[in-house]
């Protein structure tokens, strides 16, 4: 398994002046997601993650990545499904939004995929008033459908806005 | 157009180097203005800096840097060989500072990338005006005393630039005695002695011929080597050596420009002793008969400087380490067999492991003496200009804190000083009136207490007024109608808010509004907090609370289930395991105990956090009894796991922008890889009583 995200890793490298137009994609039950891969640092499997208590559910905890300490945030209680027990198909997408560090488990890691601009459809329902919308568009890859996440809404938390406004 | 010269680092070096040396001169001349007279250590040590800062900074092609060292040079040369009895200390002092500063700033620019461009010519001229009063004022001006080393030195550094008049030529002259003549440094004497009738300008190596033991040596060895610059041909000078006695062979040299650089450079970096001229007398005391020790850590130990940077990668790769060891000391495969030779290889790798953990734990530590003398010279340039009398008083110096932390706080420590100094401290008069002592005094204090550090920033002048703060804040449209309602605390508080000032005058030093946000926001980014305490024509005094983050405590492990956790050390009074009729509830279910005599709430931290595991029987766990600030608890735990240092990490951003945890201070990577989460005392306390 390790070798596979080790791959990752590579095309990552490969590619880091054309990020535009690339994403992550992920697998979360039947659907996979896109991530923009520009905001992501680095995929590892599941690890020990300890528990802070008080805080939402879907924060799992914190983690150490080579000694630097994040939170874990699961992506299927983020988006209110079902919760799964981890496997070994797990992973945690390291990213880094706006200087945020954050884990995000997912059920498993697909491919980096180049969506064009043009093959990225509105959400089609996109009421304005329904704010707890995490998908930012649709993409179209052959005959695949994958669900692009706006990663700023990821983190965001109506807590997290509020206080911004404080600030 | 100098840095492309230089390799790196050299100039690093170059810039470290200077950087400490003016740090120690300031910190020396503070000290003797405090005295009123200029010691002759402090003098020597003043030569003996801006010589070295003067070649070093020729070396580097700085040569605005060495032109004002070597114009400093001078005028220590001069009171130390002359000894003048009526110097203007404070006016002294206020050149060498500007000196300083000068230097400083062009440390600065060569740090950034700049080229160092700053003029030095103003300066130089105060300086050397400076002298020329000196020596009027003590009847000096027609100096016999030669001064060999500056003089002819002045050539190559102001080589560029004039002396070109009537284009002297420079030699080298190597010069050997005749064998069996003995006494070679006295023969080397004879002839610097007759070669300043033709030429002041030259050197000779070795350098001092009397004094130097060893001298005699390196005569018969290598020679006696003159550098010369004269504008008389070379013939005159064989002509002048052939009329010496004693001496062998002559070999005379014309030097070009770079050669003669070249030579310079390949002396200074051959040796200090050197380039650093020795004392021609014994150290004798001046101006003052008061016995003076300055002491100011120039004997201090060998350093690096190190990026932090780097230390903090170090710090995460031994925390990688630690995990890779267990791993592969307590690795599943290795389960029921018997390795004897294996289990002692991995004890020893576990030992040493540990020992580099701690080890590179507290290389980060830097304790925040520097950063506190940094503010005796703020202390002294405001007391200064303003006429006041201000002593600063620093204790706790030696307390350590982490290099990052340092170097948040170095900033609004000067700005607290500053207001302190500027709009605390009365003037001297106004003291004198209000029946204080004349001197202000600023007490500069840090110490450990609990798991933080405090810093505490105290003086005695006039203190806050309450009614100028509250009106301020009305004018600024701060506040509103809850004025009235206000406490003390938050009145006060509100001098950190943006755009503040109560001072109406803007001084050079302080009022601008600006400051004390500023503080609050560095203070508060370290994760510290800031308490004013002031009471009106007493003083003030502020206290910034860093907070455990990234120092080092010493921490308790326990263990709640699965979860493992930390208490500061310094909180724990006791722990012990309970029988359960020692446990009663009031009528709100809250669980107490009584030990000798005095009731304690329970505080279970299963059920505080809802950690889902751990014991729930209180004869299956410990109880430990924390102290906090004014309450005391015990805690319900499943196990103590032992004692350990730990290095405090805040909570990952993600976490503190959602939501402020109540009792956790941080958390921490354990030797086995594990996180534990630090807990805060005072926070768990004060929000069971909040429950309660």
């Amino acid at each position: 398994m390790a070798d596979e995200f080790e791959e990752f890793d590579e095309i990552e490298l490969e590619d880091d002046e054309t990020e535009e137009g690339k994403f992550l994609t992920f697998i979360l039950g039947n659907e996979t997601y896109g991530l923009e891969i520009i905001y992501v640092t680095e995929i590892i499997g599941i690890q020990k993650i300890t528990e802070v208590p008080e805080l939402p559910d879907y924060v799992k905890g914190i983690m150490s990545l080579r000694g630097q300490i994040i939170p874990v945030v699961d992506i299927r209680l983020r988006f209110e499904k079902p919760y799964r027990e981890y496997d070994e198909r797990t992973c945690v997408i390291v990213v880094d939004i706006s200087d945020i560090t954050v884990g995000l488990i997912v059920d498993g890691v697909a491919e980096v995929v180049t969506i064009p601009e043009e093959q990225i459809l509105p959400h089609p329902d996109l009421d304005e008033s329904y704010n707890r919308q995490f998908v930012r568009g649709i993409g179209k890859v052959g005959n695949e459908v994958k669900l692009l996440l706006d990663c700023h809404k990821l983190l965001a938390d109506d807590d997290i806005e509020n206080l911004e406004q404080e600030a | 157009m100098t840095t492309q010269y230089l390799n790196d680092p050299m100039q690093e070096v170059f810039i470290f180097e200077t950087s400490q040396q003016l740090e120690q001169m300031e910190q020396s001349v503070i000290k003797t203005e405090a005295l009123g007279s200029y010691p002759s250590e402090t003098i020597n040590e003043i030569f003996r800096i801006m010589h070295t800062i003067k070649s070093s900074a020729a070396m580097m092609l700085i040569n605005n840097m060495s032109v004002l060292a070597h114009t400093t040079e001078d005028m220590f040369y001069f009171i130390r060989e002359e000894n003048p009895q009526d110097i203007d200390v404070s006016a002294l002092s206020d050149l060498v500072f500007e000196g300083i500063d000068f230097m400083k700033l062009e440390l600065e620019k060569i740090k950034n990338g700049d080229v160092a461009d700053g003029d030095p010519e103003p300066l130089k001229e105060k300086i050397t005006e400076h002298l020329v009063i000196l020596k009027e004022k003590n009847n000096l001006t027609h100096s016999q005393i030669v001064n060999n080393e500056p003089v002819k030195e002045k050539y190559y550094i102001s080589s560029n630039k004039a002396a070109k008049a009537s284009e002297p030529k420079t030699y080298k002259a190597v010069l050997q005695f005749e064998e069996n003549c003995g006494m070679e440094n006295i023969r080397a004497f004879t002839v610097v002695h007759n070669l300043k009738e033709i030429t002041e300008s030259f050197k000779s190596f070795p350098e001092d011929v009397i004094n130097d033991p060893d001298c005699v040596e390196i005569i018969k060895r290598d020679g006696f080597v003159l550098h010369i610059k004269t504008p008389e041909p070379k013939e005159k000078l064989e002509l002048f050596f052939s009329t010496m006695v004693f001496i062998d062979t002559i070999e005379i040299i014309e030097l070009d420009k770079s050669q003669e650089i070249k030579e310079e450079i390949s002396i200074l970096l051959s040796d200090d002793t050197i380039i650093v001229p020795q004392l021609k007398e014994p150290i004798k005391e001046r101006g003052s008969n008061k016995e003076v020790v300055v002491s100011n850590g120039s004997q201090s130990p060998s350093m690096i400087s190190v990026s932090v940077e780097k230390l903090d990668k170090l710090m995460n790769l031994v925390g990688e380490m630690v995990i890779s060891e267990a791993m592969v000391t307590q690795n599943p495969d290795l389960k029921g067999l018997v390795l004897d030779n294996f289990s002692k290889s991995a004890r020893q790798l576990r030992k040493i492991t540990n020992e580099l953990q701690d080890m590179v734990m507290s290389i980060r530590m830097v304790p925040l003496g520097p950063t506190f003398f940094k503010m005796n010279r703020i202390v002294r340039d405001i007391s200064k200009k303003l006429d006041k009398e201000i002593n600063l008083k620093i204790l706790g110096e030696e307390t350590e804190v982490d290099k990052n932390i340092i170097e948040q706080i170095g900033d609004p420590l000067m700005h607290i000083v500053r207001n302190s100094a500027d709009h605390g401290i009365e003037t001297a008069e106004t003291r004198v009136l209000q029946g204080k002592s004349r001197a202000g005094t600023i007490t500069l204090e840090a110490k450990n207490a609990g798991g933080e550090v405090l810093i505490i920033i105290k003086d005695d002048g006039k203190g806050l007024s309450k009614e100028g703060i509250l009106k301020k804040a009305l004018e600024n449209g701060l506040i509103g109608e809850e004025a009235e309602n206000m406490t003390d605390t938050e009145i006060f508080n509100m001098i950190f808010l943006p755009g503040f000032s109560t001072k109406e005058a803007v001084t050079e030093f302080s009022g601008r509004g600006v400051g004390m946000d500023v503080v609050a926001k560095n203070i508060e980014a370290v994760g510290g907090n800031i308490l004013v305490e002031s009471v009106e024509g007493q003083g003030t005094t502020i206290t910034l609370k860093i907070p455990l983050t990234l120092a080092i405590i010493e921490g308790m492990n326990i263990r709640v289930g699965q979860s493992c956790y930390t208490l500061p050390i310094m909180s724990i009074k006791e722990s012990f395991i309970p029988k359960a009729v020692e446990v009663f509830r009031d009528t709100d279910e809250n669980e107490m105990i009584m030990i000798r005599g005095q009731c304690y709430p329970i505080m279970r931290l299963k059920e505080r956090y809802k950690v889902k595991t751990g014991a729930t029987q209180i004869e299956d766990g410990i109880l430990i009894m924390l102290e906090g600030e004014n309450k005391t608890v015990c805690l319900f735990a499943d196990e103590l796991l032992g004692e350990q240092q730990v290095v405090v990490k805040t909570l990952p951003k993600y976490i503190r922008q959602m939501k402020n945890i109540d009792g956790l201070a941080g958390c921490t990577l354990l030797g086995d890889g594990n996180i534990s989460l630090i807990l805060d005392v005072n926070g768990l306390i004060s929000k069971a009583r909040l429950r309660n």
